[in-house]
């Protein structure tokens, strides 16, 4: 185990390279940060001193060069637009969307797997064709639309929670949170309700589905024939062999969410990393994008590694290591 | 055996045939094709049919959109500034279409939008989420099959993909390759099917190591006999129930891409995108803007999903009785 | 986040206003009020020179006054600078005695002399603020409240150009790095001291900037006890938070949203006019344009008859009124009259007249028309896309085919500066409020080593209107210097070397019980907010 993740974590580190470079190649290629920066009323001069001021005028290689030189000593550069570093601007927003995301997907999970599996056990229920009918609402309305709709219920017209921003934060350790305090959770309840809205609706779909294919199992069977109680057998026999999809599902919409909950923090104006990236790739702030998707990017192997641990745990007959010849 | 067909039988002979004549079985209806089996089960569901026939009529406003549209609205030298933002029912200035939905902030008649909208939209979505979902099933099976470095490399290179915002990749596409709804589908593709290849991968490792792969190994099937003859089919459940969530979420993402100005053309929205402006008219009064292109997508959407509900769970090969 | 409860959130404002009942009933002083404001978009920095942004303008406007002050109308008045004369290419400005900064220190020419220097030194602006010290040679304190300017050559807008130059404290924003603090030092309020209205509380990146009131302000008393700035950058969620109660004012609400907040008897909406106009550019370079197809080959916008069938086609009232909102002026030219270098006679936008432009468009050889391609940034200016939509389908109408090229205004500014686009919509707002800065970037023959045409991706050139704006650039008397620009804008409207849509007005939705007058230069500086009588 402890080789896999260490091999992990070295794989995570050439990920990161492949990230940096392709973003700087991306970004190069899509236009000149400096005509998005410079006021319009800047001469031409003006705007060479600015491109020579950030190295924009060296050929990308040496961009690049530089830019790594810096980078293994961590320093990823300072953003073009606001000059503060990017990483620390980057750290600075963290906790409020790591706050959000966890939250909504709490949420989501505690919501999801029960409901969804009751329509998995009982497929011919009325309360089945609600939660089913449910479901696919909660995915398919657009996400700002929710968002806006229970700003204008809870907010506005009965006053209950503020109609955006963050609440109260308490310094917990390194981190800034507000899920500490009680006007902080005032503030979060509207922003998680929206996300976790359509990923709840995914979950149900998918525990549903995982449960109807279990059901008719043998091992179901031998355990019903055995005389267990089905509260046992739901949690103790089910639940595992369903949770593998769950947990894949879950990992990968965490994962979506920490990184790109650009439309809820806008909504919301909650002061996240998600609205930050796309200020950013708008403005084309180049070290601001590539210290966010290295960040990202590694935080995705990390997340990932968490779910492959847990598929060997989960199913003792997976094997991570090695294929069959 | 026979009993004798004498006019004149005994009573124990005529209680024979009596009592074989309760235990004959009625004669077998010929066997049931598959296809009719699908069907019969399919109209059983009063809910299924609902699907199926949101779904037709969905796939019909589409195809047939440019005959039972009452305005092509792609077409701007159609639209008339002062027809724009009339409430439903409204007719044109100039007298010649009644606008049954009202117009939306540039004059484009509702109805019309949303059938050419729905499309757009429609051909982004399955296309993209049809060639997503083809690439992202194979890489995930062969990472989960062979394991080892191949699953390594794969799987790094779905990370990285996964990391990659999709404004980011439609903005490069767009500078690189330029405009179109066919970079569009492009970028929805690079955008999606890494994680197809996770969900797969995740399934393929728990089938991979059931006894029916060992056996089929045993008996010397080539790799690719396996992967898709054995082990494709076991893993498709959880995900086509992804696939056709992830419908919503590429005419949720094309939406998204369009109002920032790197999807469709402006001049010809997809019913994403008509959504997606008639957003800032939500807290104006001109409801009408926003709702009803909401509405046919929600219904589009969920006869999608209740057909796909319904297909996949006959076609789960754990029911079949 | 030291906020207290009491003052941030929607539950807590009944109490306030219990609070202030109680008081004002036991016959008590001036309201202890905060005000609450919505921006658009955040600041990148509170360094005053670090990036010229209307975002960080506004708010250094709040924390430093400068020298001289714009008015609502941009107009210079006197601020910090009690008055200045100007001779030649020598200016005298005479510092307003008895001015403390916040920290209760003087302000004197020192300050003054600390604030230019500074200027040019901000490594990495973005945006410098040494544009507002063009043509200045030499800045000398004569006594500790009189400093002089020395041009190279005449130059009317040095008074003006001050405006842009907030003046800091020498002593507090002293440093061991070259500038004296740095970006990142002023940004946490380190060095931020100014001789403003308000000073400096905190700034917890996107979520609020708080500011109170200076207590050693000079000029009338500042209204308010504190002020918390809440970044708000989508639209529809500003206008929840003032209808929800937990702002005060904001920015720019939606154009389609006006009518109902305007009914609403819980608020005010104030709009003013801007300087900001959007026009549409035109290739005239030559005959090798990428977005035109023409029947015969050439490149129609050289005729002039085209480009005026191609400006009688646009209804600008209908565009104002049906995409604008009605928050919109039609414009006949570059700048809103009265403003400086404005023509009288370009006071009316042309009526549309799509019969005469189909008329002009045959007797140029194009009686079918031809095919155009229009390019528009997309969220860059207010509805710049559906304007451009709009401008297409009317376009149409006459015959010109048109349709549009919107994307992400980075790969819109790409394309432009790479002469993509035969047609493109943009938009323009002047910081000095006169027509000289307009017709010297958007319309002058481009020169790059004198700096100017820098944004005259037209190419259009016209040497006597060149000859007359470069005229003006040295000419120190405002009638005669208007009298000049306008020549030169009625010159430059004549020929349709570009196309002026129409000018924006900015607007502002507030609580009922407060006012603001609104700014020309689209600006929300608090020490204008008031509460209303």
């Amino acid at each position: 185990m402890l080789t896999y993740i260490l091999r992990r974590l070295l794989q995570a580190l050439l990920v990161m390279l492949v990230m940096s470079g392709l973003v700087f190649l991306g970004l190069y290629v899509v236009g000149d940060p400096v005509s998005m920066m410079a006021s319009p009323e800047a001469t031409e001069l003006d705007r060479e001193a600015i491109r020579q001021s950030f190295g924009l005028d060296k050929p990308l290689w040496q961009q690049y060069a530089i830019f790594m030189q810096h980078a293994v000593q961590l320093d990823f550069g300072k953003s073009f637009l606001t000059g503060q570093s990017a990483m620390g601007l980057i750290l600075e927003r963290m906790p409020a969307t790591l706050e959000l995301a966890c939250v909504a997907m709490l949420l989501a999970v505690l919501l999801g797997v029960p409901l969804g599996m009751w329509a998995g056990l009982k497929p011919r229920a009325l309360s089945t064709r609600g939660i089913m009918t449910g479901s696919v609402l909660g995915f398919s309305l657009p996400n700002f639309w929710v968002g806006l709709m229970l700003i204008m219920v809870f907010a506005v017209g009965l006053g209950w929670v503020p109609a955006s921003g963050r609440g109260d934060t308490v310094l917990f350790g390194p981190l800034d949170l507000s899920v500490l305090t009680l006007d902080g959770w005032r503030s979060l309840v509207l922003p998680a309700a929206t996300i976790a809205t359509a990923k709840a609706a995914l979950i149900i779909r998918v525990t549903r589905a995982a449960t109807r294919e279990s059901l008719p199992m043998d091992y179901i069977k031998f355990a019903r024939a055995k005389g267990l109680a089905w509260g046992r057998i739901l949690r103790v026999h089910l639940l595992k062999n369903i949770l593998i999809p769950i947990v894949t599902i879950s990992g990968l919409e965490f994962g979506q969410v920490v990184a790109f909950a650009v439309v809820t923090e806008t909504v919301f104006a909650w002061p996240g990393m998600g609205k930050l990236l796309l200020d950013s790739i708008i403005t084309l702030d180049r070290p601001v994008v590539v210290a966010y998707l290295i960040l990202i990017v590694f935080f995705l192997v990390m997340l990932n590694l968490v779910v492959d641990i847990l598929y060997s745990i989960l199913d003792p007959r997976v094997r991570l290591q090695g294929g069959k010849a | 055996m026979p009993v004798s067909r004498g006019v004149v039988t005994t009573p124990f002979e005529a209680a024979i045939d009596a009592v074989r004549a309760l235990e004959a079985e009625p004669p077998l209806p010929p066997p049931e094709t598959p296809w009719q089996r699908l069907r019969r089960e399919f109209l059983a569901s009063r809910l299924a049919v609902l699907g199926l026939v949101l779904l037709l009529l969905a796939v019909g406003a589409a195809v047939f959109a440019p005959w039972i549209s009452p305005q092509d609205p792609y077409d701007i030298g159609n639209l008339d500034i002062f027809d724009s933002k009339l409430p439903p029912g409204s007719t044109s200035a100039d007298g010649s279409i009644t606008y049954w939905l009202g117009t939306d902030g540039q004059a484009r008649d509702l109805l019309s939008a949303i059938f050419y909208g729905l499309r757009t939209s429609l051909v982004v979505s399955s296309v993209s989420v049809a060639a997503a979902l083809a690439i992202g099933c194979l890489v995930g099976l062969a990472a989960a099959y062979f394991g080892g470095w191949i699953d390594a490399l794969l799987m790094r290179i779905v990370d990285i993909q996964l990391s990659f915002p999709a404004i980011l990749v439609a903005l490069i596409l767009l500078a690189v390759l330029g405009k179109g709804v066919d970079k569009v589908i492009i970028a929805l593709i690079i955008v999606q099917w890494a994680y197809f290849a996770r969900a797969a991968r995740g399934a393929a490792l728990v089938e991979r190591a059931k006894e029916y792969v060992e056996a089929a190994q045993c008996m010397s099937l080539g790799w690719r006999r396996v992967l898709l003859r054995h082990m494709l089919p076991n893993c498709m459940p959880p995900l086509i129930v992804i696939a056709t969530i992830d419908l919503a979420h590429a005419i949720a993402l094309e939406s998204t891409l369009s109002f920032l100005g790197v999807g469709v053309p402006v001049t010809e929205p997809s019913l994403g995108m008509l959504i997606a402006n008639g957003y800032e008219f939500m807290l104006s009064g001109h409801y009408w803007i926003s709702f009803f292109p909401g509405i046919a997508l929600a219904l589009a959407i969920v006869g999608i999903n209740l057909v796909g509900d319904h297909l996949r769970d006959i076609l789960n090969p754990h029911n079949a009785h | 986040m030291q906020a207290s409860l009491l003052n941030r959130r929607g539950v807590g404002r009944p109490l306030v206003g219990v609070t202030v009942a109680a008081m004002l009933a036991c016959g008590g002083q001036a309201v202890a009020r905060d005000l609450v404001v919505a921006l658009k978009t955040e600041p990148t920095s509170m360094d005053p020179q670090y990036h010229a942004l209307t975002p960080n303008i506004q708010l250094s406007q709040t924390l430093f006054d400068p020298l001289v002050c714009a008015d609502a109308e941009l107009a210079p008045q006197p601020c910090l600078a009690e008055s200045w004369t100007a001779e030649g290419t020598t200016w005298t400005f005479k510092l307003r005695p008895g001015v403390k900064f916040s920290d209760g220190s003087p302000v004197t020419a020192e300050d003054v002399l600390f604030t230019f220097d500074r200027a040019g030194k901000v490594p990495n602006s973005p945006s410098s603020f040494k544009i507002y010290l063009q043509q200045v040679e030499k800045a000398e304190a004569l006594d500790p409240m009189t400093v002089r300017i020395t041009t190279s050559k005449p130059y009317p807008l040095v008074a003006t150009n001050l405006t842009g130059l907030p003046i800091m404290s020498a002593k507090a924003a002293a440093g061991s790095a070259p500038e004296g603090k740095t970006t990142t030092e002023l940004n946490a309020g380190d060095g931020l001291v100014g001789a403003g209205p308000y000073k400096f509380v905190s700034w917890k990146r996107g979520s609020e900037i708080v500011f109170e009131r200076n207590p050693h302000y000079w000029g009338p008393k500042p209204a308010w006890d504190r002020v918390v700035y809440r970044p708000i950058s989508n639209p529809a969620a500003r206008v929840a938070a003032l209808l929800a109660g937990d702002v005060d004012l904001i920015e720019d609400p939606p154009t389609d949203d006006l009518a109902r907040l305007q009914k609403d008897s819980k608020l005010n909406v104030v709009t003013k006019s801007s300087n900001r106009v959007i026009y549409v550019a035109l290739d005239q370079h030559g005959n090798e344009t990428p977005g035109i197809q023409a029947s015969n080959g050439k490149n129609p916008l050289l005729d002039k008859r085209v480009r005026e069938a191609l400006s009688l086609a646009v209804d600008r009232k209908a565009l104002v009124d049906r995409i604008m909102g009605g928050v919109a002026t039609p414009a006949a030219q570059l700048l809103p009259p009265p403003m400086l270098g404005t023509s009288e006679n370009l006071v009316t936008a042309p009526k549309a007249d799509p019969e005469k432009a189909k008329a002009l468009l045959k007797a140029a050889g194009y009686p079918d028309g031809f095919s155009m391609v229009l390019g528009t940034p997309n969220g860059r200016y207010i509805n710049d896309s559906k304007v451009a939509q709009t401008l297409a389908s009317m376009w149409t109408r006459i015959g010109v085919k048109t349709s549009i090229d919107a994307t992400a205004p980075a790969v819109f500014f790409k394309n432009r500066d790479s002469y993509a686009y035969s047609a493109y919509l943009a938009g323009w707002g002047t910081s000095t409020g006169e027509m000289s800065n307009t017709l010297n970037s958007l319309l002058v023959t481009p020169n790059k080593e004198k700096g100017v045409g820098t944004t005259n991706r037209s190419r259009y050139s016209n040497p006597e209107m060149d000859r007359l704006v470069e005229e003006s650039a040295t000419m120190m008397d405002p009638a005669k210097r208007g009298d000049l620009l306008a020549k030169a804008s009625e010159i430059a409207m004549a020929d349709f070397a570009m196309l002026p849509i129409h000018f924006e007005h900015s607007v502002w939705a507030m609580k009922k019980d407060i006012t603001f007058g609104g700014r020309a230069d689209q600006m929300t500086m608090v020490q204008y907010v008031t509460p209303a009588k």
